[in-house]
Order: C-alpha cells, then sequence, then structure tokens
C-alpha cells in the first residue's frame, strides 16, 4: 500500500491536550492513514475514539501534536486546499441562498462570477436541488440543506471529498435516502472528487459506502486495523455477504479485544484502577435488559439497533454498561444476558435496586472507594471537587466531568450516595430500611 | 400606534400585489451577499410604484438637508471658549437645537461602531490581545462615564483651540463612552460563539478575511449589535443632555442643544420650556425609534442562526423602502462597483493556503503576563501616590463613607423598583396582549433620559420639604427601573405554558406560585435587569444627588455629589479620588452580588 500514489497520509499522527489538572490526554495515538485515488474509506468508530479529530487533522485544520500529514507527498500545514468537507450540522450561512452558499468556495479562490455561478448550479443539479437556487436554507428540509452542502463540496472539486458524519443529524428515511443517493453518484463514475473519507458510527453505512473500513478504538483513539468491503456495487444490504459483515463489525466493536481482520489485537491494556464508565443511564441499562429478557434472553445487536431505531452510539454503552455490571455478556455481535441479569430484569423496583448496588460495588471499584470514603468521614459528606480532581487525572476535563455523572445516576439508582446539585456535595443516601418501608406502603396503599 | 403600523403594512402590502400582478417582470441582478443587507432579496427588487418612491426620496432629501445645515453650523460658527453660546428659550428654536443633539447622537454612534469592531475584533482575535483588552472593558464598563466629563472636556477645548468643535467633541465622546462598552461586549462574545462547524468551513473552503468578516462574523453578530446599539444609543440621550451644558474648572460650557436648552430652563425656572423639551424629546425618540432602529431590528432578525423557519418580522418603513424603485436604482449603478471593491478587498485579504502557523511559546505568554501586570500595577501606584499626596488619607476615609451612602441608596432603589415593579411586569407578561402593547412603551420610557423629569421632581421636593438624601433615590429610580420591568416582562413572557398550566391544576397559588415557578422561572431576567439598572443609578447618581432650580441647590451626601463638586471646581485629586473610588465600588458590588447571582442563575434556573 506504501508504493500506491497516496493523495493524502497521516504518518504516524498522535494529538494530545493538556489536562487542566496538569498532564495531557491523549487523542490519537501514533495513527498512519493514507488515502489513495478512487477509494472509500469510512473511518468507523465510538465516540472518544478520536475520528472526527483525526478527520480534521487531515483537512488541516488541526495541527497534530506528532506526526505529519502530507498530500501528494508534500507536508501539510494550514488548511488542506485539496480536500471539501460535508460537515454533520451541515454548516450553512442561513443569510446566504442555497446558489450563495453553493459558491462560496469558488468565489472565494477568485473564480469570476459567471464561472462560479455555472458551477454552483450543476451542482445543484447533481443533488437534486434545481429550482432552489434563490431558496435560504431555512426554507429547506433537513435533507435538502444537507444536499446544498454536498453541492458546496463538490463545487471544489476536491481530490478527497471528507463527510463528518453527515447523515447523522437526518431523520432516519431521509438520511437513507441521501445515502443512497450519494452511493449511486459514485458508483455511476461521475463522482466530482477521486475520493472520499468518511467518519461514522453506523456501521451499515460504512459497509455500504465504505472500500476499507478502518476501525478505531478508544482510550487513547488508535487504529485498531481495518475491514475490506469486497462486496460489489450496488450492494444489497439484505444480502448474505453484507450481513456477515455487519455481524462482524459489530463483534469488532463490541469487544476492545477482538481481532480486527487478521491483524492482531493492540496489546493488552494494563488493567486501569479506574476503569472508563460507559455513558449509560441506569434507566436505559434496566431498559436495554428487559427487552433483551423479553426477546429470550439473546439478540442480535445489528438486529437490535435496526429494531429499535438506534444509532451504535446510543445501544453501545447500555450494552458495555450492562457487561461491565455482569448482567450481559457480549460476544460475536450478540448480547446475552446472564443470570444475574435476568434476576434483575424481573425483579421489582426495591429488589432491582439491591441487585444492581450488589453488582456495583464488586465490578466498579470506584464506587467502593467514595463509600468508603463516605462512612469514615464524620460528616458523611465530599465534595464534587474531590471526586472531579480525583477523576481528572485519568480523563480530559469534559470526560471527567461526564465520568461524575454516571458515577452519580449509578449511585443514585443503586440507593448507595445521594448528591446536592446546590452544594454539589455527595452524601450517604438514608438508611436502606426507611426506602423500604415506604415501598412496602406503597404497595399496602 | 401598532394598530397604525399594521395598517400600512397591508396598506402598503396590497398596493405592492396589485401593481406586482401588472408588471411581473422580475429583474435579477447580481446581489453581493453581505451588501444586500437584506433591505430587498432578488424577488422583490422591481419597479414598483410611485407613492413610496416619493416618500423615501422625499425623506432622503430632508434627512440630508438637515444634516448638511445643522453640521455646518457647529463647524463654521467661530467661537473662542470664553464667549458661550446664548440658549434661547423660545420654544420655535427647539427643532434646531433637536437637531444638533441628535447629529451628535449618530456620529457618536458611529465612533462607538467603528470603535466595537476594531476592539471587539483584535480581542477575540488574539489571545494577549484579550487578556488585556476584555478586563480592561469590564473596569471601562464600570467606571462612572459621568465623572470622565471634567477630563475630557478640558482635553478636547485644548485641542479644538479657539472653537465650539472642542465642545462637540467633548459632548460626543461622553456619549460615546456611554454607548461604546455594551455594543464591544455583545460583538466580542458573538465573534467568540460563532458555531464551531461555521468557523471550519469558513477556513476549509479558504474564506479571505474579508470574506470572513462581511458573510459569516458580522451577521451573525448582527442581531446582538443593533439590540444592544438600541439599548445603549437611548441610555446615550442621558450623556448627551449632561454633557452638554456643563460646569468645569469653574467655568460654565454650553452647547447649543436639548440639553442645555433644558439646563437653561432651569436656571430660569422656566417650567413651560421644560414642558416643551420634554415633548420635543418624546417626539425624537419616537421619531428615532421608528424611522431607525425598527427597521434596523427588522432587517437584523434575518441574521438569525438557527435555521427554523419563522414568520418574518415586518415593519412599514422596510416595506415602503422595499415597495420603492428608487433604492433598487442606486442599487443597480452601485452594485457593479460594490461588487468590485468587494472583490478587491477579499483579494487583497487573502489567507495564504500554505501559511505556517505560528507556534505560540509559553515563555513569552509569560513575559508578557508579567509585562502587563507591571504595567497596571505602576499606574495603580502613580494614581494612589497623586491622590493622596493631593488629599491625605483622612480624605479617603471620608469618600469612601460617601461611596457607602450612595451605594445603600442604590441597593435600596433596586429593593423598591423591585418590590414595586415585578408583580406588575410579571402582570404584563403573562398578558401576551398586554405584552405586545407595553413593552414598545416601556423600551420608550427606557431611553427617554430621566434628567429632563429632575425639574419636576425637585420642584416637589422643595414643595413639600424633602431632603434630597432619600429624595435623590427616586431620581435615579426614574431612570433605572425601566430595565427592570423591561427585563421582567421578558422573562414572565419566557416561562413556559405548560409550567403555567401545570401550577395552575396543582392549585399553585399565592406565595407557593411566586416560590415554586414565577420566582425562579424570571430569576435570571430579573438578574440581568438589576445589573443594567445598578450600572445606571451608579452613573446617575452624579446628576441626581445634587440639582438645582433657579438659585435653590439641593443636595445629598454621597459619591455622587461628591464627583460633580469636584468636577464644578476643578480639584484634580479629588476628581480622580472620586472617580477611582466609585469604579472600585462598582467593581467590588460586580464581584461580590451580580456576578455570583448571575452564575446562580446559568446554571440553576435556567428554563429549557
Amino acid at each position: 500500500m506504501a508504493h500506491t500514489t497516496s493523495l493524502l497520509t497521516a504518518e504516524r499522527v498522535s494529538k494530545t491536550f493538556p489536562l487542566s489538572a496538569g498532564g495531557e490526554q491523549t487523542v490519537l495515538e501514533t495513527v498512519s492513514l493514507t488515502v489513495a485515488p478512487g477509494e472509500v474509506v469510512a473511518l468507523l468508530g465510538r465516540s472518544g475514539s478520536g475520528k472526527s479529530t483525526l478527520l480534521r487533522i487531515l483537512a488541516g485544520l488541526i495541527e497534530p501534536s506528532t506526526g505529519i500529514v502530507t498530500r501528494h507527498g508534500v507536508a501539510l500545514h494550514g488548511p488542506n486546499p485539496d480536500v471539501a468537507m460535508v460537515f454533520q450540522s451541515f454548516a450553512l450561512l442561513p443569510w446566504l441562498t442555497v446558489q450563495e452558499n453553493a459558491e462560496l468556495g469558488l468565489t472565494a479562490r477568485g473564480v469570476p462570477k459567471e464561472n462560479a455561478e455555472k458551477e454552483a448550479m450543476y451542482a445543484l443539479q447533481m443533488v437534486g436541488l434545481e429550482g432552489f437556487e434563490g431558496a435560504y436554507p431555512k426554507e429547506l428540509s433537513g435533507g435538502m440543506r444537507q444536499r446544498v452542502g454536498f453541492a458546496r463540496a463538490f463545487v471544489m472539486k476536491p481530490d478527497v471529498l471528507m463527510m463528518d458524519e453527515p447523515f447523522s443529524a437526518l431523520d432516519v428515511l431521509t438520511a437513507e435516502n441521501l445515502r443512497g443517493e450519494i452511493s449511486d453518484l459514485w458508483e455511476r463514475g461521475s463522482f466530482p472528487s477521486k475520493s472520499i473519507l468518511l467518519v461514522t458510527h453506523n456501521i451499515e453505512e460504512a459497509i455500504l459506502l465504505a472500500d476499507r473500513i478502518v476501525i478505531l478504538g478508544t482510550n487513547p483513539g488508535r487504529i485498531r486495523g481495518e475491514v475490506r468491503v469486497d462486496i460489489a456495487r450496488p450492494r444489497d444490504k439484505s444480502g448474505p455477504r453484507f450481513r456477515a459483515l455487519v455481524d462482524h463489525v459489530y463483534t469488532v466493536m463490541t469487544n476492545p479485544e477482538a481481532a480486527v481482520e487478521e491483524v492482531p489485537a493492540a496489546t493488552a491494556k494494563p488493567t486501569k484502577r479506574f476503569p472508563m464508565l460507559p455513558h449509560a443511564r441506569s434507566g436505559g441499562i434496566s431498559g436495554l435488559l428487559e427487552i433483551i429478557y423479553d426477546r429470550g434472553g439473546r439478540e442480535d445487536l445489528p438486529q437490535l439497533a435496526s429494531d429499535l431505531r438506534l444509532e451504535i452510539d446510543d445501544l453501545l454503552p447500555a450494552v458495555d454498561a450492562s457487561a461491565l455490571l455482569g448482567f450481559a455478556s457480549v460476544a460475536e455481535g450478540d448480547v446475552t444476558i446472564t443470570d444475574t441479569g435476568k434476576e434483575f430484569a424481573t425483579a421489582g423496583i426495591h429488589r432491582s435496586h439491591e441487585i444492581f448496588k450488589e453488582q456495583l460495588l464488586s465490578r466498579v471499584p470506584l464506587t467502593a472507594t467514595v463509600l468508603r470514603v463516605l462512612e469514615q468521614k464524620r460528616d458523611g459528606r465530599i465534595g464534587k471537587e474531590f471526586l472531579v480532581d480525583i477523576l481528572d487525572e485519568h480523563f480530559s476535563d469534559d470526560e471527567a466531568e461526564k465520568q461524575f455523572q454516571t458515577l452519580i445516576d449509578w449511585g443514585r439508582y443503586a440507593h448507595l450516595f445521594e448528591y446536592d446539585a446546590d452544594e454539589e456535595r455527595l452524601y450517604l443516601a438514608e438508611p436502606e430500611e426507611d426506602v423500604a418501608d415506604r415501598d412496602a406502603q406503597s404497595a399496602a396503599d | 400606534m401598532a394598530e397604525a403600523q399594521r395598517g400600512f403594512g397591508i396598506l402598503f402590502k396590497r398596493i405592492e400585489r396589485i401593481w406586482n400582478g401588472r408588471l411581473a417582470t422580475p429583474v435579477r441582478f447580481s446581489r453581493i451577499p453581505q451588501f444586500g443587507i437584506g433591505l430587498r432579496t432578488e424577488s422583490e427588487s422591481r419597479p414598483s410604484f410611485h407613492s413610496a418612491d416619493l416618500a423615501v426620496g422625499l425623506g432622503t432629501l430632508v434627512l440630508l438637508y438637515v444634516a448638511a445645515r445643522v453640521g455646518a453650523e457647529s463647524l463654521v460658527k467661530f467661537n473662542p471658549p470664553d464667549v458661550i453660546p446664548t440658549i434661547s428659550l423660545d420654544p420655535r428654536n427647539l427643532p434646531n437645537y433637536a437637531a444638533r443633539s441628535t447629529l451628535r447622537m449618530f456620529i457618536a454612534l458611529g465612533f462607538s461602531t467603528l470603535f466595537t469592531f476594531v476592539y471587539g475584533y483584535a480581542a477575540a482575535r488574539s489571545r494577549r490581545a484579550e487578556r488585556v483588552l476584555v478586563p480592561l472593558l469590564d473596569i471601562l464598563q464600570s467606571v462612572p462615564v459621568l465623572g470622565f466629563l471634567s477630563v475630557t472636556v478640558t482635553l478636547f477645548i485644548a485641542l479644538f483651540r479657539g472653537s465650539l468643535l472642542g465642545l462637540e467633541a467633548a459632548s460626543i465622546f461622553a456619549i460615546f463612552t456611554g454607548q461604546a462598552w455594551n455594543m464591544t461586549f455583545s460583538f466580542y462574545q458573538s465573534l467568540r460563539t460563532v458555531p464551531t462547524e461555521l468557523d471550519e468551513m469558513a477556513t476549509l473552503y479558504g474564506l479571505s478575511k474579508w470574506e470572513r468578516f462581511t458573510r459569516l462574523e458580522l451577521p451573525s453578530s448582527v442581531i446582538g449589535l443593533v439590540w444592544n446599539g438600541m439599548m445603549s444609543f437611548g441610555g446615550g440621550w442621558f450623556f448627551l443632555a449632561a454633557s452638554e451644558s456643563i460646569s468645569v474648572l469653574n467655568r460654565q460650557y454650553t452647547l447649543p442643544g436639548l440639553g442645555s436648552y433644558v439646563a437653561s430652563a432651569i436656571a430660569a425656572r422656566d417650567l413651560h420650556a421644560v414642558g416643551w423639551a420634554i415633548v420635543t424629546m418624546v417626539i425624537l425618540v419616537l421619531l428615532i425609534d421608528q424611522l431607525f432602529w425598527k427597521p434596523l431590528v427588522t432587517i437584523a432578525d434575518r441574521y438569525k442562526l438557527e435555521l427554523s423557519a419563522g414568520e418574518e418580522r415586518r415593519f412599514w418603513v422596510v416595506d415602503l423602502w422595499r415597495a420603492a424603485s428608487l433604492p433598487a436604482i442606486f442599487e443597480r449603478i452601485l452594485g457593479p462597483s460594490l461588487f468590485g471593491l468587494d472583490r478587491m478587498l477579499s483579494h487583497f485579504t487573502r489567507v495564504e493556503p500554505h501559511a505556517e502557523r505560528r507556534s505560540t511559546s509559553k515563555t513569552a505568554d509569560r513575559v508578557f503576563n508579567v509585562i502587563v501586570s507591571i504595567t497596571s500595577i505602576g499606574l495603580l501606584v502613580v494614581a494612589i501616590r497623586f491622590v493622596l499626596s493631593g488629599v491625605g488619607l483622612a480624605e479617603v476615609g471620608h469618600a469612601a463613607l460617601l461611596g457607602l451612602a450612595t451605594a445603600a441608596r442604590v441597593l435600596a432603589l433596586l429593593v423598591l423598583s423591585t418590590i414595586v415593579w415585578t408583580p406588575i411586569g410579571v402582570a404584563i407578561g403573562f398578558n401576551p396582549r398586554l405584552a405586545r402593547l407595553s413593552q414598545p412603551l416601556v423600551q420608550i420610557c427606557a431611553s427617554f433620559p430621566a434628567n429632563f423629569l429632575f425639574p419636576f421632581a425637585t420642584l416637589v421636593f422643595i414643595r413639600f420639604g424633602i431632603h434630597l438624601n432619600w429624595g435623590s433615590m427616586l431620581l435615579m429610580a426614574l431612570g433605572a427601573q425601566w430595565y427592570l420591568l423591561f427585563n421582567v416582562i421578558g422573562g414572565a413572557q419566557a416561562v413556559p405554558n405548560d409550567l403555567r398550566e401545570m401550577a395552575t391544576s396543582i392549585g399553585l397559588r399565592g406565595i407557593r406560585k411566586w416560590r415554586f415557578l414565577i420566582g425562579p422561572g424570571i430569576f435570571g431576567s430579573w438578574v440581568t435587569g438589576a445589573i443594567t439598572a445598578s450600572g445606571g443609578a451608579w452613573n446617575a447618581s452624579i446628576v441626581a444627588e445634587i440639582v438645582s432650580w433657579g438659585h435653590t441647590t439641593l443636595r445629598a451626601a454621597g459619591l455622587g455629589a461628591y464627583i460633580a463638586d469636584a468636577t464644578s471646581t476643578g480639584d484634580w485629586p479629588r476628581i480622580v479620588l472620586g472617580v477611582g473610588l466609585m469604579s472600585v465600588f462598582v467593581v467590588t458590588l460586580n464581584r461580590i452580588v451580580w456576578k455570583p447571582l448571575y452564575r446562580l442563575a446559568q446554571t440553576r434556573f435556567q428554563l429549557s
């Protein structure tokens, strides 16, 4: 692959951000990637895998901390002139018409008005927006707005068209429709860019569009390996090969240790004292387990996601949390409920809180630590700052806050501790008996 | 008023429609995106009926004529500073005085806008500049503007020796200092909050600096800028009235204008003249609101960042302008050259695609910080030494006590205004019809200069023997209370309807309703209003703690009166001490009262 001519290459690129508690947070660790002419590459990863950061480094919007980016073999500094991007939130200027938005990049380059106008009209036709040149973005539906985003990128005739989760802000049907049209354009060979680099967390989308899928792992973001999509276009989503690939990618995505392709997994990470808590709400966890239980205790993840109309970023945190708490096990794209999970899913409210508490204390060491500190302190309280400071040493500010929120949510659900948001203080929950009494009372009522 | 507007709008719309039916050949012309500041859209730029043209043409001519005449007056009349222009109390002179005052206001607005762009841009673009400019702006905002008059008047008179221009400049500068800071803050905030993806888009698609400014940054900040400009402009009248006639360094300076007319009327104990001035002022505020601000607000409304489709705001002046063909003709003539200019400016500000990013070194940052700290400490030491060598420590204590008195007045008036206006504001806000009718009224009240009403209050104080120690509180409240009312109405309107229905359905009433629904619901708006009102009250104290009617002068014990006295006698150490102390008071109150309350409102009482 090193010998194919490359349009865009990242060589051993890393990105770190300083943490406010001192130290650094590594978002991307020694990532190398090449985009060759004529291929569609998808960067697939969960939130926190640094896929958007990698895209922006390749676009020249962010400077890498170490490593270099080259375009046509020349080192890149500053915004990359060979690429155009389609943004998640469209990034249209609401006060410009569709036409003016589409020509924006050309006029900035100094292309004469008539030429820019002609190019923009052509691109707008390509995305099916003829007749809407004079409209303002607010007059358009979400799908049409993103079409303007595509037209604006098309007129640039970029080497690499970058798409940053381009369909994720659209409703399911609109996204499906637009995805299909983009894929058609590419297959017809009239696509206005040489290559496509797509960032997504939608597995089916990646398999539908890409020639190869680069899978990124989290914490820190790194490339775990890549999957070649050797399905002839146009691709049939219900074909056996397609389904098999979807299952395979799901397996890889749900299991951080699984091998991607034949590439061996990265060396096992040392176990951390503070494993990252998946950002799942306790209600979401119990909801998921109840659904799995109702469906017979075992479920195919892609099937579940499509039935529930959920993206993996919405579904996987709850799956991960269930696995972390010992309620479910995940293997080969299937999630299976454990005995504890069954008991949890079927127990009454009070009993389910208790099971949750037991699992939390035995499986998440941090909660046990917090509980011990609370019991040792005479006033039975600790400030939020104390905990966030500890978390800050292991996570970025943002992540530390999320970890804290998750911990609070789980702790509250387990009746382990309470949290006063005004005073930002944790304190021990009132004795369990009271709650049980009240439960019994309300049941009697 | 509102009915009339709507009537006009509908009338013009109807005529427009009939006319378009006959002459339906839309004319396309190249619109430069950012210059189409939206007075017209392509579909609307077609030949249209003549009455609108007549109105637009005549209006423009009248405006040009007045501006030229009034402008010439202040330039041509060559008055040495010892010859004070006399003010005639004949009401027939009022239009002329009003025009001169208005011109001052607009010149100051122009400078404020220019300053806003330069200062706001510098603060938002450079990390180092930001570290100095933003705190400085915070301080400038807290400094009592009127206390500066003495400094600026002396400075500008020296600059324009032997001409009235010095006084003009000083007055304009006073208005400017009343307008600029708010607008600058708003612009800076807007620049900092441009959505990331739009910013990335501008970078990646290679927009030149000019294009980035005109296509992205200016449009996304224009709503905040216009609203802040409108509020600041209203506040500016107050400074105008105070700065046109002022005694500085034992000398009385007078500039022909509405403010000095009122001052002369007070000196001559002419209540009729004061009445005429107030009538003129009301008309002026209404005219400027209808012909300038409302159209601007209507146009700015198009620059909403969110993409939700909503009903477009309409306004009769804008409709008239759109209906007329004169502006279209001008635009067609000027269009190509403006387009060329746009391209040229864009070309010269192009961002080099391979520009190496400047690395930011930490040591350089540290050196910069040290230099800034040393400079500010040095300046502070110089000021303190100047004051101490001039008046001594005892005087500082005395002035600080006076400051406490004024602070107590400001807080008391806030409490009283809150007690009086919150229930009224909530009642108005919960009634959509009433709110629609009263909001423009309150807005106009807020921009009416309270110092025009001072003579009446003074007369009442004299008649009933009320000491100004108490009376000044009312005078300060005359201007400040409106901000509170205005914001409370807005806050009450923003309380979601289903929350109110919920309160009704569970039978929340009386104190409990206030405690659980209304209080938390309007808290954020109340804080915003109270911050503005408190700032206004501090400034007003300089003119409210010492008032006169003819030869009778009432005086309150307070820092405002202290500054006013020091200014009129030209006692520099006391001026510096007074102004400095007042700034310290305002900044301290901001830090220990308003900022925490504001944060509380943001984190705890945010609806939605």
